[in-house]
């Protein structure tokens, strides 16, 4: 990250001197601060809630639950999570919750896990391989029905937007699979 | 078909409430309590989170107004040039993974200016629709959590991204 993030800032103001963009560049700056602000503010209301409702999941044990339930098909991908650890409960409903497109409730889900993951890491500071399963299936974005491309395409009078549901379908599985078979490899090359 | 998961969708979320409040109660959780106590934890995660989000911004912003990202777009529309990817799409294949919002008006631009059932947008379609903001999940992702060694983590994602939008480019192809 380090590496990528010295590059994209090197590389941006070099290009601004030469395009003469250095008034827009600096700009941006501020607008990315901006942005920063008024997304975090948005995650601190969402994110509170449902901290609020997983918090009557585990003190009810429900949590545990759900986990016993789905602990042997999560198991799969993550080997290393104990007996019904709540991480697997927060795993399962950020699944189910990026399935549905409720990003209102995938991302906040995604941070429980997270942090429930964190409960399992010995060296603090650096990433566990679950933890990096868990991105790697986040960024591959798994969805039944992309809506908002769908909203668009209907809203501009294309004849059937959902001519593109299989497509995407087909194209995020792919991907899905090709990320973890990426990311077991470099965990080959990195032991 | 789609009618159906979209009304599941709506359901989902309420359902799951109603439950978890209802078997809180069952199982005599002071439900109300419980909540606020959790809420109460939502402020810490986000102050963790913010400087990171903060941070991948700011790169984010300045890349594409110094004009880098264009210069980066063009380079490769000319080295894949024998694909014959819409060009349209070549930026959508490099904006989604840096922002969300940035990708949706991207895309609409695409919608009008190329026609609504063009190839251009058709391929930022099935982009839009099968890549996630890769750079906005691994920063809240990996801030909430204050992890500082990400080890092969970021190539992984890269990497994947990639082979994500030439796997959308095939199935494009191949369907329309």
């Amino acid at each position: 990250m380090n590496i990528l993030w010295l590059i994209m800032i090197c590389v941006s103001i070099v290009f601004a001197i030469f395009t003469g963009n250095l008034e827009a560049f600096t700009k941006s700056i501020f607008d990315g601060a901006k942005a920063a602000v008024e997304i975090s503010l948005y995650l601190l209301g969402i994110v509170s809630v449902w901290m609020g409702i997983t918090k009557i999941l585990e003190d009810s044990g429900l949590i545990y639950r759900i986990a016993h339930l789905f602990k042997p098909l999560i198991s799969r991908l993550f080997k290393n999570i104990p007996g019904d650890h709540p991480s697997i409960t927060a795993i399962t409903l950020n699944v189910l919750a990026n399935l549905f497109g409720l990003g209102n409730a995938a991302t906040p889900l995604g941070i429980k896990a997270m942090q429930e993951l964190e409960t399992l890491n010995e060296d603090k500071g650096v990433i566990t391989p679950e933890m990096m399963t868990f991105i790697v299936i986040n960024t591959a974005s798994i969805q039944l029905i992309p809506f908002s491309v769908i909203g668009i395409l209907a809203s501009y009078g294309h004849g059937n937007p959902a001519a593109v549901v299989f497509p995407v379908l087909l194209a995020t599985a792919i991907s899905t699979m090709t990320a973890l078979l990426v990311l077991a490899a470099f965990r080959k090359i990195f032991r | 078909m789609i009618e159906h998961v979209e009304y599941i969708s709506l359901l989902i979320i309420p359902l799951f409430i109603l439950f978890t409040v209802l078997y809180g109660t069952f199982k005599k959780v002071r439900v109300y309590d419980s909540f606020v106590a959790g809420a109460k934890e939502g402020p810490a995660i986000i102050l963790n989170i913010f400087p990171y989000l903060l941070t991948i911004f700011v790169a984010i912003k300045g890349f594409q107004a110094s004009g880098a990202f264009d210069y980066v777009r063009n380079a490769f529309y000319s080295v894949f040039a024998f694909l014959e990817i819409p060009i349209e799409a070549v930026s959508m294949a490099i904006v989604k993974p840096l922002s969300g919002s940035a990708s949706t008006a991207l895309f609409t631009d695409i919608v009008k200016t190329t026609g609504v059932e063009s190839m251009a947008t058709h391929m930022s379609a099935i982009i839009m629709g099968s890549a996630e903001t890769t750079f906005y999940v691994l920063a809240v992702y990996l801030g909430s959590v204050s992890i500082k060694k990400t080890r092969y983590l970021v190539p992984v994602c890269l990497v994947s991204d990639f082979i994500g939008i030439v796997v959308a480019v095939a199935v494009v192809r191949w369907f329309f």
